[in-house]
């Protein structure tokens, strides 16, 4: 259609490579690298305690770490410790979930109890778990009901306060669209509110069980026989690096894998929340 | 002009907002008063700020009143009622229920049978052009395409009165024009009171019986202009030359009432 002007400079080839800001690159490499990246690094410490720059103390092989798994395998221990361990996390995140949810929903709704509980939850949630050890044994004793009490102190401010946000972040428009048709305030909490949160609440689901499992070490510190988290414990006392590296290294799987639960179980639940057909 | 023995259906009378208290209290409407008969369709066209959208909300039973009263049918308007459909800008559906499910949650405090409500929503799904779309969610739709279920939705419990506010105003210029034609269509086969608020000249007398141009900060009417184009319309009415006259004489007092706030702000810096 435009014949070219001689002079015209020649059209600019668009430009390509991996770092342009926000732009795609092959979903293959983006996937690949994400392997990639933790292979070599494992590569890596196997090259380092291979060639033995680092006492196995320091740095016990990545071999070493894996038999200490298959070890814990074959005795039977991970499996007990990691269901004893599951049980605490499950018990723990659902208390506070069950607190949070309608404190956080109340909170995103009612000024009146964002007023009166946001400044309270919101110093609680910087305090520091570890120091709360001692008082959560007086309070709770050593049994199950002290390491689930740090679970929950651990999860619930937080949730509590990014339930509000879900709650806050729906369209003011939505709950007007609802007084117009003619619902009253409690149907619109339940009919209309609820479920347009739902899957920022899930979301949140997802990020704080992902912190339950972190403190799951800091609940075990004290007073406990078994445990994932019991067992890194106790190996620090004997200096068995290889214990120490695989239980983190096991507990970090566990945490991925409940988050890619919850990410999966998320866009089945909230099909609707999907632009594809 | 003014019809004695009929009660308008719409009655503004001498109504203002301040926002807020004390020092910081914003007058956002200093008086308007406006009267909306039966089955007109009244655009409500003015500055950013002018406060349409304020007394769109007002006349919905969103906000209230700040002095003076609003009445429907005679009534006084306490909150939202059935007697009003709403329209937002940002189309408000309930995204987890399908287009039909929208459609027919609005029909749930009707009394209509069973079968009846089933009637309801296969109509307007069909008059706003959504057939086959009945089971999609909202977040699969276009723009317009929701801004059809949202009028859908607004209508299908047979409210007296429809309130729109800048409806299209998100939409693109080509999809505006259409939903505008359709708007019209649903109107003619379905007679409302319709009150629309935008600020898009062309858009305001395409559509309305009457273009009210509200003055800026403080709000009031500042004039109210019958628009005596032939209907039903299509869109070639806005090439003809009284389109162009009306259009101008707009244009003229919302330029004025621009130039107004514009030299408030500067004063205001100073």
């Amino acid at each position: 259609m435009h014949p070219k002007e001689p002079n015209a400079p020649a059209r600019r080839k668009p430009k390509s490579g991996l770092f342009r800001l926000r732009e795609d690159i092959p979903s293959g490499l983006y996937n690949a690298l994400g392997f990639i990246i933790p292979a070599v690094l494992v590569f890596l410490w196997w090259l380092v305690t291979y060639l033995g720059l680092v006492k196995p103390l320091f740095l016990p092989s990545p071999v070493a770490v894996l038999s200490e798994g298959w070890r814990q395998v074959t005795e039977g221990i991970l499996l007990a410790d990691a269901s004893v361990s599951f049980y605490r996390i499950t018990i723990g995140w659902l208390a506070a979930t069950v607190v949070a949810v309608p404190i956080g929903i109340l909170m995103g709704n009612f000024r009146i109890f964002e007023g009166s509980l946001g400044p309270l939850i919101s110093t609680m949630r910087y305090m520091p778990v570890v120091a709360l050890i001692p008082l959560s044994i007086l309070w709770a004793g050593i049994g199950d009901a002290q390491k689930i009490l740090i679970l929950f102190l651990g999860t619930f401010f937080q949730q509590a306060l990014m339930i509000m946000d879900n709650v806050k972040n729906i369209d003011m428009n939505l709950i007007r669209a609802g007084q117009t048709l003619g619902f009253s305030n409690s149907e619109i909490l339940r009919r209309v509110i609820l479920p347009a949160a739902s899957p920022g609440i899930w979301d949140t689901f997802r990020i704080t069980i992902g912190w339950t499992w972190t403190y799951l070490v800091v609940a075990e510190l004290v007073a406990a026989s078994d445990g994932l988290g019991r067992r890194i414990m106790d190996a620090q006392r004997y200096l068995a690096t290889d214990t120490i590296l695989f239980g983190t290294l096991f507990i970090g799987v566990l945490g991925l894998l409940t988050d890619y639960a919850f990410n999966k179980s998320g866009l089945k639940l909230f099909r609707w929340n999907s632009d594809k057909r | 002009m003014t019809n004695n023995v009929t009660t308008p259906r719409i009655k503004v009378d001498a109504v203002g907002k301040i926002f807020g208290r004390g020092p910081q209290a914003v007058q956002a409407i200093k008086r308007i008063d406006l009267d909306v008969h039966e089955n007109e369709f009244v655009s409500i066209v003015g500055t950013s700020g002018c406060g349409k959208s304020t007394l769109l909300n007002m006349i919905g039973g969103l906000d209230e009143p700040t002095s003076g009263d609003i009445l429907i049918d005679g009534v006084p308007v306490d909150g939202p009622g059935r007697n009003r459909g709403f329209v937002f800008q940002s189309y408000s559906l309930f995204e987890w229920m399908t287009v039909q499910g929208n459609i027919r949650f609005a029909l749930e405090k009707s009394n209509f049978g069973k079968a009846e409500k089933d009637e309801l929503v296969a109509h307007f799904v069909q008059a706003v052009g959504l057939s086959g779309f009945e089971n999609a969610y909202p977040k699969q739709l276009s723009g317009g395409m929701r801004q059809r279920v949202a009028i859908a939705r607004a209508l299908v419990y047979k409210p007296s009165i429809l309130l729109m506010d800048e409806p299209f105003g998100a939409l693109d210029a080509q999809t505006r024009g259409m939903m505008q034609e359709l708007l019209l269509k649903v109107w003619e086969d379905h007679k409302v009171t319709v009150l629309f608020v935008t600020h898009d000249v062309d858009e305001a007398i395409f559509l309305a019986d009457r273009v009210v141009v509200l003055c800026s900060r403080p709000g009031l009417v500042k004039r109210s202009i019958d628009i005596e184009l032939e209907r039903p319309r299509n869109f070639d009415v806005v090439t003809t030359a009284r389109f162009g006259e009306y259009k101008r004489d707009i244009m003229a007092d919302i330029r004025e009432e621009t130039l107004k706030v514009m030299a408030m702000e500067t004063q205001n810096e100073n």
